[in-house]
């Protein structure tokens, strides 16, 4: 009976999501029109940086959504690993090329975002390089998806590195920091001040919420198709055995 | 206990009788480091500038060069089964293999890092405290690789992929161990460095041997 | 002391290997695993070896003293296993690869037992050859070597006559009979005669079709 429980999961999760999917996919298009048009009209143009600071709302919440998909995948990740639900590994597989995605999405629009700035495409500024270094990280992970034949130990040795990943992202964004003020600090992308004006906050929120749907709607066709995937190759098996 | 170091005097001397494992290390780290005035010129003040990077850069990619070869020749053989099997904990056997890992890569390279320091004008102050770096950054080399080195156990083409996984883990390493190093050339205290290095050797012991086991214990499903 | 399985069942990537398998093995007594390719011997003996989890069941292994231990993690190290592969370092001499394994898998005194497990299998011959210089067959006998060299109660045995002549085979054979003579327990999947009278056997069905989809 436990093992029929243990299959019957994808199916459930396959009915629940094609449910959501068709809300979250609505909401990611309406709330990234609308935090697009905030951001690019109506929000007012920095005093100092001028236009080119809009980028901004792509910059921001693209590096939110790069951090929080990581977080996702290894709790992700630790649910396959300690309660073995076989759906959360191919979620944590579904969610790697959307982050790292956004991880680039993080880079290039800070580089263009910094070319104004700074004259030129490419400044070692801390962010940058801790988004740089997950950006191989996501790489990795999916690299090592990619190499076993065995998608069961692709899951598990997947779900390790992710978790051994999270243990380092804090330890690589501190060495980072801490490399960058050895080194003079280019400080042009200062966000975390406290003084964020509402016109600046409220784009930004709706961005990063349409992401995080845009997201969730990605993971889910992922994630099913990878059940189909996986149906198909058990029907392939029986054929084999017959 | 004698379980632990006899794994640790048979991979040693495993690794001194099959070819000469720490000669090709120290090699691949001498012609490493050789490339660097070649490529950039020979300028003593530019060398100097680099030589920290150089020589840390350098001594992670070749202690990074034997890896795959951790549990790859023990798995092929079978013998990783009966490692397993035996009454020492797979973590004890992960680290004792990380131990016999740093013996044969990690201290020949500490050894000869001092030579290749005069080689790119090292500062002379900055010598004592490059030792030390090594010393305590790279075990946490071995320990993390090993993470790599069992995950990527049983996988076709698993060096590269190896390096893929690893080189990442790496970098707060090597930004501290050649932050140390600037740190005493440029006259500030080092010791804030070097304490983040102990930390992060620490927290390795603790930590890489149960992943690479985790690891391990998957692969030999 | 004994040592058995309870409704075992494994799972190997999308396929039901075997489902609700029992065995049990008593002191002085071998189960011999028959069955087509493919019908799941090798992965029974992993399984019994703790390499491999079972879906569902579990494994029970009963001290001397009585008590019942369930955790494969603790009782493994009283197994012997021998799989397709032999543990043979090229750059070590036989005696070499025995006196560590000897040593390893809790032989007090690792060069006598060495010493003595060449002896058994007909190897004090070669016994400073080093390993690569070794035919498949003296590899084998190596292996098999490996066992004699440690006492454990529990035999896994994968094949152990793959590649052996006969008189090796005879060796291998009075090997099994003196470890069953002591009170040792054996499981073995082999297709030739070992001598295994009076032993028990537990044929496995061939492949089972899948019979679950996602």
């Amino acid at each position: 009976m436990q093992t029929l429980h243990k299959f019957a999961n994808p199916a459930r999760f396959v009915r629940m999501s094609s449910a959501l999917l068709p809300w979250m996919a609505g909401l990611s298009a309406v709330l990234i029109v609308v935090g697009l048009y905030l951001g690019f009209f109506v929000a007012p143009a920095d005093y100092q940086q001028g236009e080119s600071m809009r980028i901004m709302f792509v910059h921001v919440p693209s590096a939110w959504m790069s951090m929080f998909i990581y977080s996702g995948m290894a709790i992700a990740s630790a649910t396959g690993l300690i309660w073995k639900h076989p759906v959360a590994d191919l979620m944590a597989k579904a969610s790697a090329p959307v982050g790292a995605g956004f991880t680039f999405a993080t880079l290039a629009s800070g580089s263009l975002w910094g070319q104004p700035m700074w004259g030129t495409w490419w400044v070692w500024d801390a962010r940058l390089t801790s988004y740089l270094i997950l950006f191989f990280l996501y790489i990795g992970y999916m690299a090592l998806w990619e190499a076993f034949d065995d998608p069961q130990r692709a899951g598990k040795a997947a779900a390790i590195l992710a978790l051994v990943g999270a243990v380092n992202v804090p330890i690589i964004k501190f060495s980072v920091d801490w490399w960058n003020t050895l080194h003079q600090p280019a400080s042009v992308m200062k966000m975390d001040g406290p003084a964020i004006h509402a016109s600046m906050l409220v784009p930004l929120l709706t961005m990063a919420l349409g992401f995080t749907a845009f997201y969730i709607a990605v993971v889910i066709v992922r994630t099913q198709r990878e059940i189909m995937a996986r149906k198909v190759r058990t029907l392939r098996m029986a054929q084999v055995n017959q | 206990m004698n379980r632990f170091f006899s794994l640790v005097r048979r991979d040693v001397s495993l690794a001194f009788r099959q070819g000469s494992a720490s000669t090709m290390v120290v090699m691949f780290f001498v012609l490493t480091v050789t490339l660097f005035p070649l490529g950039v010129g020979p300028e003593a003040n530019i060398l100097q500038r680099i030589s920290s990077g150089v020589l840390w850069v350098a001594a992670m990619l070749a202690s990074m060069l034997s890896l795959d070869r951790l549990f790859q020749a023990d798995f092929e053989d079978g013998s990783l089964d009966l490692l397993t099997l035996g009454s020492l904990p797979l973590e004890v056997t992960v680290l004792a293999k990380c131990l016999a890992h740093w013996l044969t890569t990690g201290l020949p390279l500490i050894i000869i890092a001092p030579v290749l320091g005069v080689l790119l004008h090292l500062e002379p102050s900055g010598f004592v405290t490059l030792m030390i770096t090594m010393l305590l950054g790279t075990p946490t080399l071995s320990l993390i690789g090993a993470i790599g080195a069992a995950l990527t156990v049983g996988v076709r083409r698993g060096g590269v992929l190896l390096s893929l996984l690893v080189i990442p883990l790496y970098i707060p390493v090597l930004i501290f161990g050649v932050g140390a190093i600037d740190a005493a050339i440029g006259g500030l205290t080092e010791r804030p460095h070097l304490l983040v290095l102990g930390a992060m050797l620490l927290g390795s012991v603790a930590l890489c041997p149960w992943a690479a086991a985790a690891a391990l214990k998957l692969n030999l499903e | 002391m004994s040592f058995s399985g309870h409704n075992l069942t494994c799972i190997r990537g999308e396929r039901v290997v075997f489902r609700d398998l029992g065995f049990s093995v008593e002191p002085g007594n071998a189960l011999l695993l028959r069955g087509p390719n493919g019908s799941g011997k090798s992965t029974l003996l992993r399984l019994a070896a703790g390499f491999l989890k079972p879906e569902q069941g579990h494994l029970t292994y009963t001290h001397s003293d009585g008590s019942e231990d369930r955790d494969v993690e603790t009782f493994r190290e009283h197994i012997h296993y021998v799989g397709h592969l032999d543990p043979v370092k090229p750059a070590f001499t036989v005696f070499e690869n025995l006196e560590f394994w000897s040593g390893f898998e809790g032989n007090p005194d690792p060069k006598s037992g060495a010493e003595e497990a060449l002896d058994r299998m007909a190897l004090t011959h070669i016994a400073d050859v080093p390993g690569r210089y070794l035919s498949a067959g003296q590899r084998r006998r190596l292996n098999i070597a490996r066992i004699a060299a440690a006492k454990k109660p529990v035999w896994l045995l994968d094949e152990p006559s793959v590649s052996l002549d006969d008189a090796s085979v005879a060796l291998l054979a009075k090997l099994i009979a003196d470890h069953r003579a002591e009170g040792g327990m054996v499981i073995a999947a082999t297709h030739i005669d070992l001598g295994f009278e009076s032993s028990e056997t537990l044929v496995l069905a061939p492949a089972q079709m899948p019979e679950y989809a996602l």
